[in-house]
């Protein structure tokens, strides 16, 4: 490995030294080379994470007094639609980075965390269906969380389908970054209106600012299927950028050498 | 020759407010179809849900602010794309002046030509489907302020779509979520009025929605061009 050091150490030398791994970051070579190396560490926590939970949240968390057993879908339900949202800001901060210092890598992190967010998204309202049918008596009601959910998949669905309607990749990054941006503003909206009009939902269970209102066995497993899930997005969305990495960069030189390195040995 | 640079900003605004109404006024029949499209939709509620009065009026609100939200959607397709057609807008995006003024001027002139009309017509239809009188001066109120959130919002998404060649529908799946909370508030305002409420909180909402979008949609649509129409 060592001609890939010496190429990777030949970067803008007159920066300071704190910032070059930022200007680093923006080499999607760099960025290949690296996140194939931590890959495997991070996909064995989240695997590890998302089981310990999985396990504690399905097999020893307390039955719920009201809901019995079908209470349980809460640890796939609200770590889904936590990321659904946080993706959303990921997505559009990865396109600010992008249109602000023109860093290439960062509009394939973009285009990369909208297809999974848009399944997260699909996930949360998907189980929220399936949990509200014994809760409620009905799969959908048009409530203001499930509503905004909703919204949210629109959102993603209309940056997803302005990336594929441009052929100059220039133009469809920086166009979905806009409407991403555009888009950001609507989450305020989206989280203001569990207040507005809350109806049939249940308040917000996890609030960052006071204690939370489920009792211990039970949150400490949602916890840690929160956590697995932070981490299992951040294994997918490396997979999908480096996937966007040899797409956009297949005529470089590095990405053939990689292929016949790979296909010889 | 040099004019004082708060005149020059000004006459961004004032000049494309102007050549869009001026082509407004010659392409009289395209500015009145939006208003057509609103009425006769509103013929097709009673035939598809009822034609009792009873039922009508608790729908009327809703219906007419998403006729006046399809109505908006249709017409905002064209804002740039017959400028970059015939390469004006080129031209817009070259000039000197700070790029969001000529493009609220000729939002401004959409508006003038679609959501004022449309927000005209609308005591016509809420007496058509027999919205209850005291919804009449909020959904006037709510459906000016509205359907000027409604052409901002747009301009975002006619200026993200303009250089494709089937922009339109595209257009609509990315503005329609947009839209969402200017159709909650718009509806809120008159259904408060009928049903005894104070419609003023919903309708200073609106005006919130609006100054914001006043504030954000031209910078954002600025940006866009920038991108779009070099491609």
């Amino acid at each position: 490995m060592n001609w890939l050091s010496n190429k990777l150490s030949a970067g803008p030398s007159n920066e300071s030294p704190s910032w070059q791994w930022f200007y680093r970051l923006g080499s999607p070579r760099w960025f290949y080379l690296r996140s194939g190396q931590w890959l495997p560490w991070l996909s064995l926590a989240a695997l590890l994470v998302l089981a310990t939970g999985l396990v504690w949240g399905l097999a020893f968390a307390p039955e719920d007094a009201k809901q019995g057993n079908s209470f349980r879908i809460i640890y796939i339900h609200v770590p889904a639609a936590f990321l659904a949202q946080s993706g959303y800001f990921i997505m559009a901060i990865a396109g600010a980075i992008g249109l602000i210092w023109k860093m290439k890598i960062s509009y394939m992190v973009m285009k990369a965390a909208a297809p999974i967010g848009a399944l997260l998204t699909f996930v949360a309202l998907f189980t929220g269906a399936v949990w509200g049918k014994p809760t409620w008596g009905a799969y959908w009601v048009w409530d203001a969380r499930i509503t905004s959910m909703l919204i949210l998949l629109f959102l993603y669905a209309g940056v997803m389908a302005l990336q594929y309607a441009y052929h100059s990749v220039d133009a469809a990054s920086k166009a979905s970054a806009i409407l991403a941006l555009v888009g950001t503003v609507n989450i305020p909206i989206i989280n203001k209106s569990v207040d507005w009009w809350y109806t049939l939902h249940q308040p917000a269970t996890i609030k960052l600012t006071s204690a939370p209102s489920m009792h211990m066995d039970m949150f400490m497993p949602l916890l840690v299927m929160i956590v697995g899930f932070y981490l299992f997005y951040a294994v997918a969305l490396i997979l999908h950028t480096r996937n966007e990495i040899l797409r956009r960069e297949r005529k470089t030189s590095w990405v053939r050498e990689l292929v016949t390195a790979k296909a010889g040995g | 020759m040099s004019r004082p640079t708060a005149r020059k900003m000004d006459s961004g605004f004032v000049a494309w407010l102007r050549r869009d109404l001026l082509l407004a006024y010659r392409r009289r029949g395209e500015v009145a179809s939006p208003v057509v499209f609103f009425m006769m939709v509103s013929t097709l509620i009673p035939l598809g849900l009822t034609p009792e009065a009873a039922q009508l009026e608790k729908v009327a609100a809703g219906m007419i602010w998403i006729m006046a939200l399809l109505a908006t959607l249709l017409s905002v397709d064209g804002l740039f794309a017959s400028d970059y057609h015939d390469g004006s807008l080129e031209q817009m995006l070259i000039t000197p002046q700070l790029l969001p003024l000529p493009i609220l001027g000729k939002v401004t002139a959409h508006w003038l030509t679609t959501g004022l009309p449309l927000t005209l017509v609308s005591p016509l239809l809420g007496l058509m489907l027999s919205l209850p009188s005291a919804g009449y001066l909020p959904l006037i109120c709510s459906l000016a302020l509205g359907t000027a959130c409604l052409s901002l919002v747009g301009a975002v998404g006619a200026a993200l779509t303009v250089s494709l060649r089937k922009g339109g529908l595209l257009l609509s799946l990315l503005v329609m979520p947009l839209y969402m909370p200017v159709i909650i508030f718009g509806t809120a305002t008159v259904n408060s009025a009928v049903d005894g409420l104070n419609w003023l909180p919903p309708l200073a909402i609106l005006g919130a929605l609006f100054a914001a979008s006043v504030a954000l949609c031209p910078l954002a649509a600025a940006g866009a061009l920038r991108v779009t129409a070099s491609n």
